[in-house]
């Protein structure tokens, strides 16, 4: 027990689905959470869904089945947190955005687009002397592709943070009680 | 579906809609944001108020007047405030609350708020804060106490308009008190005081996030009941959080039903009479040896509104290892948090226990109790063999003071039974919670997880206030302070006299910061840093004149500065007929200076990281160990009990 820094190389990946009150500084209380319980997340989105009064943070880490139990629990003491969710990778779909700019030039270019085609991704912005490709993807499809293009070189790399929602017709947020007060 | 809105989660303050601000209430009466924090406390049944006024908190204390139903005391400094609240608030069992301004005001406050989060306090903070436009702009005595606070707060609100006043606070005093109790921050922005709006009460709180778990569900009570009939050797592990949950009835009559001992952390002195054979007193790296071995050798562990912090524990993996273990706790995040249980049980103490109790008896009824004589006979045996004690040659004083052990126990033996004992931080908190005869629970408080010096004289001034108010004041209230953690709000002697709260002040003054100095002497080799405070030196000393600065500070004289009698002693008759004098006098706080000798040490004591088998009941004697003599017979350690090194 006890054994933090809750999150150990070699721990299995999580992933989080935490329906908070959509109230200004929320991100702060939870981030802070993570910071000072010594937890550390691989990636963390935010965004609005498809309720006005809730906003659903993702959140993916490497962590041990113990720790993980008492960092739900620890979230679910903050008072704008209304529900917590780990998702079963089984029955969920989950995706990130990735955006990539490949040194590409006349000489290789073609070999780039092959793997682009290859792994049914777009290019977005062509430039003689680079790529930027966007990809979308579970994990596993964004870093077989990164692999890829590391050979080239890579001049700029950013991800979005995992995406998820379960399948099924259900919503997460059903039952789940908003509130329309918007201060903090 | 409805459109995606802006995301508020990422920014500090509201997004201004158009339209948003707009004053949709009309119903009620007309008034400022001021007054209507005023009204809802009182609203609230808020009687006593603690605080210091300043700039971006004038229109509230603008808003207090002769009229205001409640007591205002105003402090010196604004930890105090926190404090008082906090002893206020643990006397009674109301809420504290405190009302300072922005800036400095708000952080002064953070200690106080600390000390409450750890030792679940219910507090409600009202700190100023500059108007909306000026959020951000680094103004004056601006800070993000709602930020600063995240870490240590149960919640914590940002208010910016007068409108939301009386909801916020209705549900501040709820989150406080309710659940685990804790510390609310809010902070009102200086446009939320002045805005106009409208009165109503009572208020509907909105919290769709916070539904705390009082009552225990379904078979976790058969279960635990089920291990109280298959253990030989049960023990009650009594904290804090049955202390907030008013249990000790409840806990008396579970020990009386099981026939299991009870032992007790820190803050859950008191829980049950100190003159009950259950008890076995307190636990942990200064608690009794019979408490201490109860806990390593018990095959069932109870764990009551305790969180198996780590001075009770020692080394973790070597707590309680045969045990098996029920923890109740009204947080669930507690459970599981330090040691994994068998049986949890989320809910309130006192309404667990009260459902626990006739299951018990119902298991007892058809299987029997299991004779638990053998058990009571071991623990029998270690607590009449290794009582507190002070009469070794090596506990005699050297310098002609006293024995601070002796002076704890002469204050408890002439103390009212009434009486709520207060302390400090340091070895005297230590010797007065091993030491004073508890016969009635809410009668102690000390700082526990936090431990936070100069936390003794506003927790008293804030215990009398209580005491004045739910006992008419027939509560005397007695704070054992160290000349060390003393100094640290020494200020609020002056709050003490013209508020008219007549505690009585004991300082074990032993001239050093004690419980450092233990530790300098057992694992820094006697390298005494930045430990001397040559504020209360040996009688006898004093006439060598072995320093050049004596009595810094004069304590009988700041007593009297500040408009309290000032006593001091010297020797055991001087010490006995100033605490006679001081029991009698009930119009305005006392203050002794007790001259004690500074190389006293606490025992027993098991170092910080150690096991709590390695507990030293006296340099020297490790009790708990046990090894196989010449003889073969198996008894406990007299080696050279060496405390191993660790860091605080």
């Amino acid at each position: 027990m006890a054994n933090y820094p809750a999150s150990q190389p070699g721990s299995q990946r999580h992933t989080l689905s935490v329906l908070v009150e959509n109230r200004p500084g929320v991100l702060a209380r939870i981030a802070g959470l993570f910071a000072r319980r010594a937890f550390n997340i691989n990636s963390l989105s935010v965004s609005p869904t498809e309720r006005p009064d809730i906003s659903r943070v993702t959140v993916t880490a490497d962590v041990d089945e113990v720790p993980l139990e008492q960092i739900i629990k620890q979230l679910n003491k903050l008072l704008h947190v209304l529900k917590i969710v780990e998702l079963d990778p089984n029955s969920t779909v989950e995706r990130e955005l990735v955006l990539i700019k490949v040194a590409a030039n006349q000489s290789n270019r073609s070999d780039v687009l092959e793997i682009v085609r290859l792994f049914r991704v777009r290019v977005v912005d062509v430039n003689p002397e680079s790529l930027t490709i966007e990809a979308t993807g579970a994990e596993g499809k964004i870093d077989a592709l990164l692999g890829l293009l590391e050979h080239y070189g890579v001049i700029e790399l950013v991800r979005s943070g995992a995406v998820a929602v379960t399948r099924g017709p259900r919503a997460l947020s059903e039952k789940v009680i908003g509130s329309e007060v918007t201060g903090r | 579906m409805a459109l995606p809105t802006p995301l508020q989660a990422f920014s500090g303050v509201p997004k201004t809609h158009t339209g948003n601000d707009k004053q949709t209430i009309i119903d009620g009466e007309r008034m400022t944001g001021a007054q209507a924090l005023v009204r809802t406390l009182e609203d609230l049944g808020v009687q006593d108020v603690f605080g210091l006024p300043g700039g971006a908190i004038l229109p509230v204390y603008h808003a207090i007047n002769d009229k205001t139903k409640f007591r205002f005391t105003l402090v010196r400094h604004e930890q105090a405030a926190g404090h008082a609240a906090e002893g206020y608030a643990v006397a009674t069992g109301r809420v504290g609350v405190c009302i300072v301004t922005s800036g400095p005001g708000a952080t002064n406050m953070i200690t106080p708020i600390a000390d409450a989060n750890m030792d679940s306090v219910p507090l409600v903070v009202i700190t100023g804060q500059v108007g909306v436009n000026a959020i951000g702009t680094d103004a004056f005595q601006e800070a993000d106490i709602v930020g600063a606070t995240y870490p240590v707060v149960k919640h914590s609100y940002l208010v910016t308009r007068a409108q939301d006043i009386p909801r916020v606070l209705a549900e501040a005093h709820y989150i406080a008190r309710s659940g685990r109790p804790g510390p609310v921050v809010v902070d009102l922005t200086k446009t939320a005081q002045t805005g106009e709006m409208y009165y109503s009460w009572p208020q509907r709180m909105i919290l769709p996030g916070y539904n705390p778990t009082t009552k225990a569900h379904g078979r976790v009570l058969a279960d635990a009941a089920r291990l109280f009939a298959q253990s030989y050797r049960p023990l009650l592990y009594v904290g804090g959080g049955a202390a907030r949950s008013n249990a000790s009835k409840e806990v008396a009559e579970l020990a009386e039903v099981t026939g299991a001992p009870i032992v007790t952390t820190l803050p859950a002195r008191g829980i049950v009479p100190d003159s009950n054979p259950k008890n076995l007193g307190m636990l942990g790296m200064h608690g009794t040896v019979a408490a201490t071995a109860a806990a390593q050798r018990c095959d069932l562990l109870v764990a009551i509104g305790a969180r198996f912090d780590d001075r009770v524990t020692g080394k973790l993996s070597a707590f309680a290892p045969s045990a098996r273990v029920i923890h109740i706790d009204i947080d669930p995040a507690e459970i599981g948090k330090n040691r994994a249980p068998d049986v949890p049980i989320v809910g309130d103490v006192a309404t667990v226990l009260h459902d626990l109790i006739p299951e018990i008896k119902r298991s007892q009824a058809i299987g029997g109790k299991l004779n638990l004589k053998p058990w009571w006979d071991s623990l029998n045996a270690l607590r009449e063999q290794y009582t507190i004690t002070y009469d070794e040659p090596q506990d005699q004083p050297t310098d002609g003071s006293l024995q601070p052990q002796w002076v704890v126990e002469q204050l408890s033996a002439k103390a009212d039974p009434a009486t709520i004992w207060v302390t400090g931080v340091g070895q005297h908190q230590m010797w007065a919670a091993q030491l004073i005869d508890f016969e009635k629970p809410h009668s102690w408080i000390s700082s526990g997880g936090l431990g936070t010096m100069g936390f003794g004289l506003p927790a008293a001034i804030g215990a009398s206030v209580g005491s004045a108010r739910d006992f008419g004041g027939k509560k005397p209230v007695w704070l054992i302070d160290g000349d060390g953690s003393f100094q640290m709000c020494s200020e609020e002697l002056a709050t003490a006299f013209l508020d008219h709260a007549p505690v009585k002040i004991a300082i074990l003054n032993n001239s050093v910061y004690g419980m450092v100095r233990q530790w300098q002497t057992l694992f820094y080799q006697q390298h005494y840093s930045q430990t001397n405070l040559l504020d209360g030196e040996a009688h006898s000393e004093q006439e060598e004149g072995t320093s050049e600065f004596f009595d810094v500070p004069d304590f009988v004289k700041l007593a009297e500065a500040y408009g309290c009698v000032g006593l001091r002693a010297f020797t055991e008759e001087e010490a006995l007929a100033a605490i006679d004098k001081a029991n009698l006098i009930n119009d305005r706080p006392v203050l002794i200076d007790f001259r004690v000798w500074k190389d006293a040490m606490v025992w027993p004591m098991v170092a910080a990281g150690a096991s709590n088998d390695e507990v030293t009941y006296r340099p020297g004697t490790q009790p708990l160990l046990r090894h196989a003599d010449e003889n073969g017979a198996v008894s406990g350690s007299t080696g050279v009990g060496t405390l191993s090194d660790a860091g605080f």
